[in-house]
């Protein structure tokens, strides 16, 4: 039996979705490649996120791991998850400040796991942080698909 | 040059609420050190030797009076009168107060400047040639590519956290002025057979501690793909960068573990999956940004100078560079007075130069990476003038490209990285070769002077470099020759045993002279090293 | 002896420790044994510090203080090219207790 190694919904301190929070037991990458039933699975920044491509379907909840806030490593993975059509929640947790939440829901991130519960005001503050955007991300790439923001480059030009 | 829109002014004026809520709760100890120290990096904040140090970003090296006289009253209000430009076209000020901080981003912001990720792991200012939209033998402007990358690389939200800094170049004529293959990425902007204009890509140039120049990895990369290919490199860059240890966490060091080929692979392999995230932003864009930098107006006048004062002569036979239009020129403003600090400005000299743009040049500047000043629109006719002003404001120094204009790190005197003190070598170097009247004698010669092995001084690059070392506690210099930053890119090698500082002094006298003494027709100095070799130079420093 | 030094935080100015608070002059500076890590980590996080390290110093003749490191030394005056800067202006033996 895989070890169950995520977080559980208590841990979710933020979360921008309607559905239900996934309440499988999360397992390894590794573990879920070999495994036919995993639904929630856990990347650590080693990983390839591009391995999970044959089963994205499937999968309800990708967890990213960043064990410190200065890996950046997970914000590619998100972006790669979201580019080749993941839809389900996008957990980051671990080393998640106040600075890094509007880059990580910049990049797709849905739902945030602090190991350290951080300050709700501040928090408000980080999400709202920037009106506009230069460089298209997971968040103005859904523009294509009629939500979401636009660049500010589009915007210069419509 | 580009001037903000109402969207690139509340970027700024955002980003420095941002900072000011974080530097609030670093104050209050909501923030750690080592929570609060990317983000005040990421505001060009740094804590050095004597006080916080901020590096203010000059785009490209592009700035106009305005912005200069702004950052001359800023060296006087919240500094000690005086700034420093850097060998990435950037300012930095060494006595600055958190507390002052967020006030002083407000006042930059107010001038449509800013010191976004002027450090920190992430995308740095992005430099260019500082003759660009000036010089006789560039195909296009590269500014307005640089431009376009520098919007695309501000806040970028999956490039924020990288292994190591990332440094970007963009130059368009196959003169390099600007270091490109020791960028990061180095982009030329060239024409391809079909007269079409694209960007040729290098990727994996540094200098620090394991110098390598860029490789190209890819020959032209059609314009309306320039940032879907950026983001490729950087992506795998973020995803496969060494993070295990400081010193191989940049790039070059991933280009060259995986080999050329391979890197090559991997990007090329992540551009065609990006080229369908439709991340190019419009060509509209491109076209938007490079009306802000269509040429002045410039009048037909003198096309050559009145040579009767040998003085003015001198300066302009060395510190002007050949415009597109005849009857203009570039004219660099020398930093280098002679014994003086390299790079060096008092808030009232900064304030001069913004004038003196204002009056000469079509309110444009310009900042080179080896720490001078650049008036890119000067007419002939007026040159005079111009030399007569800086002349008496100890900024008409006639050494560019000669020994005397050193690059030289802050090194220990200011930098908590350094090993050894760099200005009083390059002070004392200044001093005795214009004493002796060898800096004439001796034509183009590049020194370049790093306090440690981080090489901010570009001593892998110097015709003649030294890089200050701790030997036992005590300041030592090791000596180099033969490095080039231009087109003819090489890498310096060391001469030997390293020297006290009186001992390198000596060591700079003894392989200057071996040039002089064995020069052919009009050689510079690393024509002969490239021609006899380390042999001879180092016969004459160990014996 | 171990002295401690760091910056504060709001200014960025280096300082010493006293053993009661923190100075700007290395020669204020105390000798603090062993209690060094306890004493940092009680100012650090009263935020009466920032970035705070143990060095080695001296005792001069005279009572001063001198930093074992030419870093501290260059720390505790101020950029040996710019004397007016540093806190010893006019002081013509500053340079050579740095070097």
């Amino acid at each position: 039996m895989a070890e169950d190694i995520g977080t559980s919904p208590d841990d979710v301190q933020f979360r921008f979705r309607d559905d239900e929070m996934a309440d499988h037991a999360t397992v390894t990458v590794d573990a879920c490649c070999d495994q036919t039933n995993a639904t929630a699975v856990r990347i650590e920044p080693s990983d390839d996120a591009r391995v999970l491509l044959p089963f994205l379907d499937r999968l309800a909840l990708v967890e990213v791991n960043f064990p410190s806030f200065a890996d950046g490593r997970g914000y590619s993975a998100a972006r790669i998850l979201r580019e080749e059509g993941y839809t389900g929640e996008l957990r980051a947790v671990g080393d998640v400040l106040i600075d890094q939440l509007s880059h990580m829901r910049r990049c797709g991130f849905d739902a945030f796991a602090p190991t350290s519960p951080l300050d709700e005001d501040d928090a408000a503050r980080a999400f709202a942080t920037w009106e506009n955007v230069y460089q298209h991300a997971e968040d103005t790439r859904q523009s294509r698909l009629g939500n979401a923001r636009r660049t500010l480059v589009e915007l210069r030009h419509e | 040059m580009y001037q903000y829109d109402p969207y690139d002014q509340a970027m700024v004026d955002a980003r420095v609420e941002e900072f000011r809520d974080q530097a609030r709760r670093r104050l209050e100890g909501k923030l750690t050190e080592d929570q609060f120290k990317p983000l005040r990096l990421m505001n060009g904040l740094y804590l050095q030797l004597h006080a916080y140090m901020l590096r203010v970003a000059i785009p490209y090296g592009t700035l106009n009076s305005r912005q200069m006289a702004a950052l001359g009253d800023i060296a006087d209000k919240y500094d000690r009168g005086y700034g420093h430009f850097t060998t990435r076209q950037n300012i930095q000020y060494n006595w600055i107060k958190l507390e002052d901080a967020a006030d002083i981003l407000a006042d930059l912001a107010k001038v449509e400047m800013h010191a976004i990720q002027t450090s920190g792991n992430c995308i740095r200012n992005i430099s260019s040639d500082h003759f660009a939209g000036a010089t006789y033998d560039e195909i296009i402007d590269p500014r307005p590519y640089a431009e376009l990358m520098r919007q695309w690389s501000s806040f970028h939200p999956e490039f924020t956290y990288l292994p190591r800094k990332f440094k970007i170049c963009v130059i368009a004529s196959d003169r390099d002025r600007a270091a490109m293959r020791l960028h990061d990425i180095g982009v030329q902007i060239v024409k391809n057979e079909a007269d079409e204009v694209g960007a040729r890509f290098f990727v994996g140039g540094g200098m620090g501690r394991t110098p390598m120049v860029a490789p190209m990895i890819r020959d032209f990369v059609p314009l309306d793909q320039l940032i879907t290919y950026a983001e490729a490199c950087l992506r795998v860059y973020n995803r496969y960068g060494r993070r295990d240890n400081k010193y191989k966490a940049r790039i070059k060091i991933l280009v060259h573990e995986l080999g050329k080929e391979e890197y090559t692979r991997q990007v090329e392999e992540e551009f065609a999956h990006l080229l369908d995230q439709g991340v190019e932003p419009p060509l509209e864009e491109l076209a938007r940004i490079a009306e802000h930098f269509s040429d002045p107006t410039f009048e037909d006048g003198a096309k050559t100078v009145d040579r009767s004062d040998p003085d003015f002569v001198l300066w302009v036979d060395r510190n002007t560079h050949r415009h597109k239009h005849d009857s203009y020129v570039s004219a660099v403003i020398s930093l280098k007075p002679v014994g003086g600090i390299p790079g060096d400005a008092t808030g009232e000299q900064i304030r001069i130069m913004a004038r003196l743009a204002k009056q000469y040049s079509f309110d444009e500047l310009r900042i080179m990476h080896t720490q001078n000043v650049v008036l890119p629109h000067v007419k002939i006719a007026d040159l005079h003038a111009l030399w007569t002003e800086l002349d008496a404001a100890d900024l008409g120094a006639p050494n560019m490209d000669t020994i005397e204009d050193m690059i030289a790190c802050p090194g220990l005197d200011y930098c908590a990285l350094a090993n050894a003190r760099s200005l009083p070598l390059a002070q004392r170097i200044s001093e005795r070769f214009d004493a002796s009247g060898k800096t004439e004698k001796l034509g183009e010669l590049k020194l370049k002077i790093s306090g440690c092995i981080n090489a901010c001084g570009h001593h892998h690059a110097g015709h003649i470099g030294i890089l200050g070392v701790d030997k036992k506690g005590v300041e030592n210099y090791q000596l180099s020759l033969g490095g080039s930053e231009a087109e003819d890119v090489s890498l310096a090698k060391i001469t030997g045993p390293g020297f006290t500082e009186d001992g390198v002094i000596e060591a700079v006298e003894k392989v200057t002279d071996v040039y002089l003494e064995r020069k052919e027709g009009e050689e510079r100095f690393l024509d002969t090293y490239r021609r006899i070799g380390m042999e001879p130079f180092k016969e004459a420093l160990y014996g | 002896m171990k002295i401690l030094t760091g910056n504060d935080l709001k200014s960025g100015d280096v300082i010493w420790w006293t053993g009661e608070s923190w100075s700007r002059h290395v020669d204020d500076a105390v000798d603090v044994g062993e209690h060094g890590p306890e004493i940092l980590a009680a100012e650090e996080a009263a935020r009466r510090v920032n970035v705070p390290y143990i060095i080695d110093a001296t005792r001069e003749e005279d009572g001063g203080v001198r930093p074992a490191h030419i870093k501290d030394r260059v720390r505790a005056l101020g950029p040996t090219v710019r004397p007016d800067l540093t806190l010893k202006p006019k002081d013509p033996e500053a340079l050579d207790w740095v070097i």
